[in-house]
């Protein structure tokens, strides 16, 4: 009879459990960022695996995005006879929704599912524990760095992604479908501002790039050190990734527009 | 990998995200039309200005030579205040110059259309246009012609057999 409810109050306590380990081992993070000034190849290191190592997706999605957005844009454009806004719908939607959500999701499966891998086998392995005998912490040394890499490598990434499709859109309409060229560009910086779309799509993909490190590294860091419990974490980093991102982007969307 | 082959690569990485923003700064929206330098400030009042957007155009012969930059409500007028910047190279307008509230195409944004007048002297920093019309309201318009129309057959009806 009361089993049920018993269950119920386990797994609210194991999520609020979780949750509030989750900024523990946030606050700690963003407690040793100055530490890290004096080592910057750690962050460097962690760029080239985070970042550079996620360009080629980004690059290749961003395109094609841009390319589709630049069919399907044209195709219900040319309804009303508005071919020449079609630079405004592929940029608005790229730089402030496609780009940073696209983006946060490509790099959760993409660098944050390998960051959960590494650090959970760092754990099962017992890396992290032998540096913490050595006297090094593994919070400086290895999760913090991390965090930083992806907070700087997203917002970058998402750039690239926005830039390249703003191309492939010009490609499709522009030199496939034969809008012209002039327009396709003058109604874009007509129509976009700089602070309403261009400096929120930013602030959306910086808010991405954290919450998308935090959730991977505090999944590995959390995980159980079994090659089971290792792979479960990498699939929840993924999921809770994606629906992070999902939801935070409708919530910031309803504040930047309500503001 | 050596560890220079790693900070190279950074560097590229860094540097492509930085043209990328760059180039959707300046290219994709209108940082490159902001004119944050010089210019003076005049101030213009409406009865209506619906749509009217701070940011919005203010144009002379078609050509943008200033943005709107304040929209206030003058409580004791009941009037809307409106405050435009006009860049610096434009301070030759006359004195007496009109204001009015136009529509971009049928359903386009709103933007200030100046109209030069004849006074010698110039438009400066904190004049106030005298001369203004206000934005036309589609729903207004259709009800002056509809009630037009229905008073036209109204009249007209007793005449018939």
């Amino acid at each position: 009879m009361l089993d049920p409810l018993s269950r119920l109050g386990r797994g609210g306590l194991d999520f609020f459990k979780s949750l509030g380990r989750g900024h523990i081992l946030l606050a700690m993070m963003l407690a040793s960022l100055p530490g890290l000034v004096v080592r910057p190849r750690l962050i460097i290191n962690q760029i080239y695996s985070l970042g550079v190592l996620s360009l080629v997706i980004i690059v290749i999605s961003g395109l094609f995005v841009g390319m589709v957005l630049g069919l399907q844009g044209y195709n219900t454009l040319s309804k009303f006879g508005a071919e020449e806004s079609l630079g405004v719908i592929v940029s608005i939607s790229l730089v402030t929704e496609l780009g940073p959500v696209i983006t946060g999701l490509l790099f959760a499966g993409r660098a944050g599912s390998a960051m959960t891998a590494e650090i959970g086998l760092m754990k099962a392995t017992e890396q992290l524990s032998a540096m913490e005998m050595m006297a090094v912490d593994p919070v400086k040394r290895v999760l913090s760095p991390r965090l930083l890499a992806g907070f700087i490598s997203v917002p970058l990434l998402a750039a690239i992604f926005s830039a390249v499709g703003v191309y492939g859109g010009e490609f499709v309409g522009v030199g496939l479908l034969g809008v012209d060229e002039g327009s396709y560009w003058s109604q874009m910086q007509a129509n976009v501002d700089i602070y309403d779309d261009i400096e929120n799509g930013v602030i959306k993909s910086l808010v991405f790039g954290l919450v998308v490190s935090w959730i991977a590294i505090f999944e590995g860091n959390n995980s159980i050190p079994t090659s089971e419990g290792v792979s479960r974490a990498t699939t929840r980093t993924v999921v809770h990734s994606a629906l992070a991102i999902l939801g935070l982007d409708f919530i910031l969307t309803a504040l930047m527009l309500g503001a | 990998m050596t560890t220079r082959n790693t900070e190279i690569w950074v560097g590229i990485f860094i540097a492509a995200g930085m043209a990328a923003l760059f180039m959707l700064a300046m290219k994709v929206s209108n940082l490159a039309s902001y004119n944050n330098g010089g210019g003076f400030e005049v101030t213009a009042r409406f009865e209506n200005i619906s749509g009217l957007k701070v940011r919005s155009a203010v144009t002379m012969s078609g050509v943008t030579i200033g943005r709107v930059s304040k929209i206030e409500f003058d409580n004791k007028a009941l009037q809307a205040v409106v405050t435009m910047k006009v860049d610096s190279q434009h301070d030759t307008l006359p004195k007496d110059t009109s204001a009015s509230i136009y529509t971009a195409g049928l359903l386009g944004e709103k933007y200030i259309g100046l109209e030069p007048g004849g006074d010698e002297a110039n438009l400066k920093q904190g004049d106030v246009i005298m001369l203004t019309q206000d934005s036309l309201v589609l729903e207004k318009l259709i009800g002056q012609f509809v009630s037009k129309f229905v008073s036209d057959s109204s009249s007209e009806s007793p005449i018939a057999p």
